[in-house]
């Protein structure tokens, strides 16, 4: 894990190697400038030695400087490497997203994906920073602290021995008690915030339903849940500070005590004994700061986890070795197809497709929920790989074609489609970015788009808000058949894409295609019956499964599923009416 | 997240909010707090004095004595170890109480906060985007509490002890005093400095985070339409750019941070030589009468002078952040909440000799209960008659999306509404239950003007199906709860057979005890939305709305799903909105909306006599056969 997390590191290697360099220098310099006040009160102070004031001043403010100067540049580059890096980490994240294919991206969900590229990162960000700066010097401190203390009064120093231990074990033992409650609190967190979200979004069923109280009460549970477990967790950790206090206090009573002593038998002088004091604070807060540290780490670890998971993911589609470019026309073969969302034989979702579908037919599918209509057009333009058996299209496996070309050519409008935000305009040219504003208004005219587009007072350039929320259900449609058909491709697959289109518009949009672009092969998948009853073939589906395929005239007389779809929406009316 | 920069308009007053909801119910403890911390910092001063008395009293004397004693000393600094330990007990025993205060009001804000808004209207979730009112419960509560259980104390603290420490350097030596003062000068210099330039780009880089977050979010999101449209490389871009952006300001924004630490460390030392320096000056010509232990102490005091001064200003910046934050708080705690003015409530009924009297037990009639202001009450059976007379109505002021809109639906009807989207079908149902108020006419239910109905007996009364399914995270068995929380196991059941959901639901992993997480994200539409009509069914409500309820459900399961719902609502009301025409087909009643005008009205076979706009339509299905 760690070995793919430094991977990321990338340009920003110099900075993060300098960053610590810097930190132990600075470390040095702290470390010193004690010893040399310590012979500035001895040799000045208490000797009335002006000069050796003036000299020993000079040297520290010099020092003090010189360590400055460190400290600024550790500061500098821990800044930049942990910026750097957490960029870098972003990038490599996002273009791994961006090479998923739809089976990796249905594996994580959108808001997972999003938690990791943004949360975290920064919680890896931070760790970083704090690993190459205040986890190198926390220890380099106390290291050097304590040889100095022991080259000052070795003796004294013995106090060191016991306090450390004291404060290590105490800290230790508050971080691993609170941690596990931390965690804790953070999952109730997000439980609390995914009440909220859903409340939220729901607010109209909770309030049709009269269910204000009942919601109240599953906040209040969980708020309550929140305040147990922070409230037990921050009790703990309010006996960090005490902890601290007791062994600072008991170092320099002790220090005090026997100092005194020491320097009235002229083994110690009052400048050593100040001395001894700063490194005591030295010594037990760089203990105090490597448990904060410690803790941290723990903490961001998990984010790490979930961060390699997406770096170490690898797309399960891949552009063959000699890939095809071109597609020769638009007719589709499946050949013995099973398909399988887990790749699993057992759980199949489509079984033993065969069919043929010549170039520029108009194919209609329907079927009820969950009869895998969906899954059936997702293999055309790979965006899922077939389990067993192979689908050609314009008589070559599309395992052969270079998969960016064969997208290209095979356009299609998914169920649960997305405008971005931008302008209309902008939008439509993801389907062709260099579209001119001719062609644009033309597919829009065929998807019967340009009324209402030309009925807005930025017409072209109206902007869209984000998810397409200040356009219509009917009209985001709309929007995103015309975005599909500006790739002009040989196959255009409407995944249940007029729903929310009235049956006149509906209507139109078809005869569009009939008479503009004839040649293309269309396949639509409808609820409604009249979208596809002038398809030129229809494909039932029930359960995974092809149980029809033929002309509409044939289907009404042959096919009892058909039959029964086309009653219902024909003339079921009229029977309700007469009985 | 985006207001989330902007200062407190009127930090005074928020402040002072703030502190009433400490002080509220913790005014005691709080007390007990503020004690507490002045004992502690007390006891850290008397540490930094003790040195003077150690060096003066004792050593030096120690010193020249010819047979040094040191019984004095053992007991001063066992006199120094009482006052060190009860600073330590005083710090544990604030640090405690803070975290019950602190979780305390936190706890209270968050549910108040989340309880006033259950009561605010509709409205309100339409004019706020979620991720703004999220992150008043993320966010604003996070900054929240970190300023009561870390700033508000650590201030109190350094105030005391800066105020502390000054008398005792006072005490000590006026012109040393007057240095360290100078110093504290060019302390806080340097911190509005170096700290003001962290915090601007601190502040630019949440901007540049927001930036990159919307855009990650917006992308990730559409994920599936770049593979479709081969977009990747366009997105590589984009995002790169933001990327370098968040990158920059994130560099420029830590790194002053980090650099604050060793300026304020180096600072210290510089301060430290120079008081040695002037100190020893002093000692040495014998002015002010300054000895070696008291440089010694002073020294000591110097740090702990202008290590809290520094801290301080540097948690100004996380109080206005707070402050900021509860003010966005506060005012969604302060929204108007919907106004109920109603009177009338719905009751269990039956009847007694003839006339409909109120009874306790669910006798399946419902009456309502009409207070008049003679003190009489009366009861009306509740039978789902619904009228409108001339009702205007705008979502705004100046935009009327309905015209004189009237229209009957006796008890027992099923009408529907057709029309193109922006018709304002969706409108008509959210006036009957009252998610908005009319502008202009009357709704009369049950012949009692809706305004007169207390909105959640209103509401309890009506059953709807939404075009967009929401469900919660919970099983399929508590989602369908949701309609009516104390619904028995068979009773679930049968409402999902109604609803023809049954089938589905047994088949998934644990039946009815599957959890559902996401809003039902591992659900297909139009399962979703079986599992909503399953949810209105088992409500039993006498008046069902049922907006595009059926929408993302194939014809067939449809047809059968229909057939359910007309048994369940025999002599019931219902509106049915659909695209489908098929869907409403075999309606009582069906209006033709247009631009917010009821413009023809009839069963289907009146309009398709007609030939109007409902034959336009319906023929346009069958344009192409």
């Amino acid at each position: 894990m760690i070995k793919r997390l430094l991977k990321s590191v990338g340009e920003y290697k110099r900075d993060s190697i300098l960053s610590p360099i810097f930190v132990t220098l600075e470390v040095v310099m702290e470390v010193v400038i004690p010893i040399l006040m310590a012979v500035l009160i001895d040799n000045g102070i208490n000797k009335g030695n002006m000069n050796t004031i003036y000299k020993m001043g000079i040297i520290l403010i010099a020092f003090a400087l010189i360590s400055l100067l460190f400290g600024a540049l550790s500061g500098k580059f821990a800044a930049s490497a942990s910026a750097g890096y957490a960029k870098n980490l972003r990038r490599d994240m996002y273009y791994n997203v961006q090479n998923f294919s739809f089976a990796n991206i249905d594996k994580f969900s959108t808001s997972s994906i999003v938690t990791r590229l943004t949360t975290d990162v920064a919680n890896v960000q931070n760790a970083y920073q704090m690993i190459i700066r205040i986890a190198v010097r926390c220890p380099t401190m106390l290291i050097f602290a304590l040889c100095m203390a022991f080259g000052v009064n070795a003796r004294l120093s013995l106090i060191f021995l016991a306090v450390i231990p004291i404060l290590a074990v105490g800290l230790i033992l508050i971080a691993t008690k609170a941690h596990p409650i931390f965690v804790r609190v953070f999952q109730t967190y997000d439980k609390l915030n995914n009440v909220v979200q859903e409340n939220l979004r729901g607010i109209r069923v909770v309030k049709s339903y009269v269910r204000e109280d009942y919601e109240k009460q599953k906040f209040g549970k969980i708020s309550g849940e929140i305040f147990r477990d922070f409230s037990l967790a921050e009790k703990i950790l309010a006996f960090n500070s005490p902890l601290m206090q007791f062994s600072m206090y008991a170092t320099i009573l002790f220090i005090s005590w026997i100092g005194a002593k020491l320097i009235v038998g002229s083994s110690m002088t009052t400048g050593q004994l100040m001395s001894m004091i700063s490194y005591a604070s030295q010594i037990l807060m760089s203990l105090m700061m490597l448990s904060m540290v410690f803790v941290m780490i723990i903490i961001s670890r998990a984010s790490a986890e979930r961060i390699v998971e997406i770096l170490e993911e690898e797309s399960d589609l891949h552009n063959p070795e000699k890939p095809i470019h071109q597609v020769k026309d638009g007719s589709i073969v499946f050949e013995n197809v099973n398909f399988s969302y887990a790749k699993d034989i057992n759980k199949l979702c489509l079984k033993d497709i065969d069919i043929q579908i010549r170039s520029g037919e108009t194919i209609g599918i329907i079927g009820g929920t969950g009869s895998a209509k969906t899954s059936l057009v997702q293999m055309i333009p790979r965006l899922y790989d077939a389990t067993t058996g192979r689908i050609l299209v314009g008589g070559i496996d599309v395992r052969q074609y270079d998969i960016e070309s064969l997208r290209n050519e095979v356009a299609m409008v998914l169920q649960k489609n997305v405008l971005f935000s931008g302008t209309i305009k902008e939008n439509l040219r993801w389907g062709k970015a260099d579209a001119t504003d001719e062609e644009i208004i033309k597919v829009c005219k065929l998807a019967q788009a340009d009324d209402f587009i030309q009925s807005f007072p930025d017409k072209y350039d109206t902007y869209i808000e984000q998810g397409g929320s200040n356009v219509s259900g009917g009209q985001k449609q709309r929007l995103c058949i015309a975005r599909a058909l500006l790739k002009k491709p040989k196959i255009l697959i409407l995944d249940d894409s007029t729903s929310a289109v009235d049956t006149k518009t509906d209507s139109l949009i078809r005869r569009a295609f009939r008479e503009e672009i004839p040649e293309t092969t269309k396949i639509i998948i409808a609820q409604r019956i009249s979208s596809i009853e002038d398809a030129d073939k229809i494909i039932i589906m029930e359960n995974g499964k092809i149980c029809g395929f033929g002309s509409p005239e044939e289907l009404l007389k042959t096919n009892h599923i058909y039959q029964e779809v086309y009653y219902s929406q024909k003339r079921g009316g009229e029977e309700d009416e007469t009985k | 997240m985006k207001q989330n920069k902007r200062g407190p308009q009127d930090a005074g007053k928020t402040l002072k909010r703030l502190i009433k909801q400490i002080t509220g119910p913790y005014k005691l403890r709080f007390v007990i707090v503020l004690i507490c911390i002045v004992i502690s910092a007390i006891a850290g001063v008397a540490g930094s004095l003790f040195l003077q008395t150690l060096i003066d009293d004792y050593i030096t004397p120690l010193l020249v004595a010819a047979n040094p004693q040191f019984g004095g000393l053992l007991r001063a600094i066992c006199g120094m170890g009482v006052i060190y330990l009860i600073g330590i007990v005083a710090t544990l025993i604030y640090n405690l109480l803070m975290v019950v205060i602190s979780q305390g009001v936190l706890k209270h804000i968050r549910d108040e906060m989340f309880n006033h808004m259950q009561s605010l209207p509709i409205r309100y979730f339409d004019t706020h985007t979620h991720g703004d009112i999220m992150s008043h419960y993320t966010n604003d509560t996070d900054t929240l509490r970190q300023m009561i259980s870390q700033s508000i104390p650590q201030m109190v603290s350094s105030v005391i002890t800066v105020v502390a420490v000054f008398f005792a350097m006072i005490s000590i030596d006026i012109y040393l005093t007057i240095l360290v003062l100078l110093m504290l000068g060019v302390f806080l210099w340097v911190t509005k400095k170096v700290g003001g330039n962290s915090a601007k780009y601190f502040v630019r880089q949440q901007v540049s985070l927001g930036k990159m977050n919307g855009y990650i979010e917006e992308m990730i999101h559409g994920q599936k339409v770049v593979k479709v449209f081969c977009h990747e490389k366009a997105a590589k871009t984009d995002f790169d750019k933001y990327n370098e952006e968040l990158c920059f300001d994130a560099t420029q924004a830590n790194k002053f941070a980090n650099i604050l630490m060793p300026i304020m460390a180096n600072l210290g030392h510089l301060q430290y030589v120079l008081i040695a320096i002037v100190g020893g000056i002093l000692a040495i010509n014998g002015i002010g009468g300054l000895t070696l232990g008291a440089i010694a102490t002073f020294l000591q005091l110097s740090r702990s002078f202008t290590m809290p001064v520094s801290q301080l200003s540097q948690q100004v910046n996380a109080i206005v952040m707070a402050l900021a934050g509860a003010e966005r708080i506060f005012k969604l705690m302060d929204e108007q909440p919907e106004q109920d003015n109603g009177y009338v409530t719905l009751v269990n009924a039956k009847y007694q000799n003839g006339r409909l009297v109120e009874t306790p037990e669910h006798t399946g009639i419902w009456a309502w209960k009409h207070p008049h202001g003679d003190g009489s009450i009366t009861y009306t059976r509740l039978t789902g008659d619904v009228r409108f007379y001339d009702v205007d109505f705008g979502y705004t002021e100046n935009k009327i999306v309905l015209h004189n809109v009237t229209l009957y639906a006796a008890p027992g009807e099923k009408v529907a509404f057709v029309g193109a989207t922006g018709a304002g079908k969706t409108t008509i149902t959210n006036l009957i239950n009252r998610f908005y108020d009319i502008a202009d006419g009357k709704i009369r239910y049950d012949d009692i003007n809706i305004n007169k109905i207390r909105k959640s007996d209103l509401r309890r009364s009506l059953g709807i199906v939404l075009q967009d399914t929401n469900l919660f995270s919970g099983t399929v068995m508590e989602n369908i709860r949701y309609g009516k929380l104390h619904a028995t196991e068979e009773e679930v059941y049968k409402a999902a057979k109604l609803a023809n959901a049954d089938d589905f639901i047994r088949r998934l992993p644990d039946g009815y005890q599957t959890q559902l997480t996401g809003d039902g994200g591992s659900l297909s539409q139009g399962q979703r939305q079986l599992l909503a009509i399953a949810r209105a069914a088992v409500a039993d409500p006498p008046v069902m709305i049922l907006d595009e309820a059926t929408s993302s459900i194939d014809t067939r399961t449809e047809s059968i799903v229909q057939r359910g719902m007309d048994g369940l609502m025999k002599g019931r009301t219902v509106f049915v909105i659909a695209h489908r025409l098929s869907t409403v087909r075999n309606s009582d009643v069906i209006m033709v909306l247009e631009l917010g005008h009821i413009i023809e009205r009839g069963n289907h076979n009146k309009l398709i006599a007609e030939k109007g706009k409902y034959y336009q339509l319906y023929t346009g299905a069958f344009e192409l056969e």
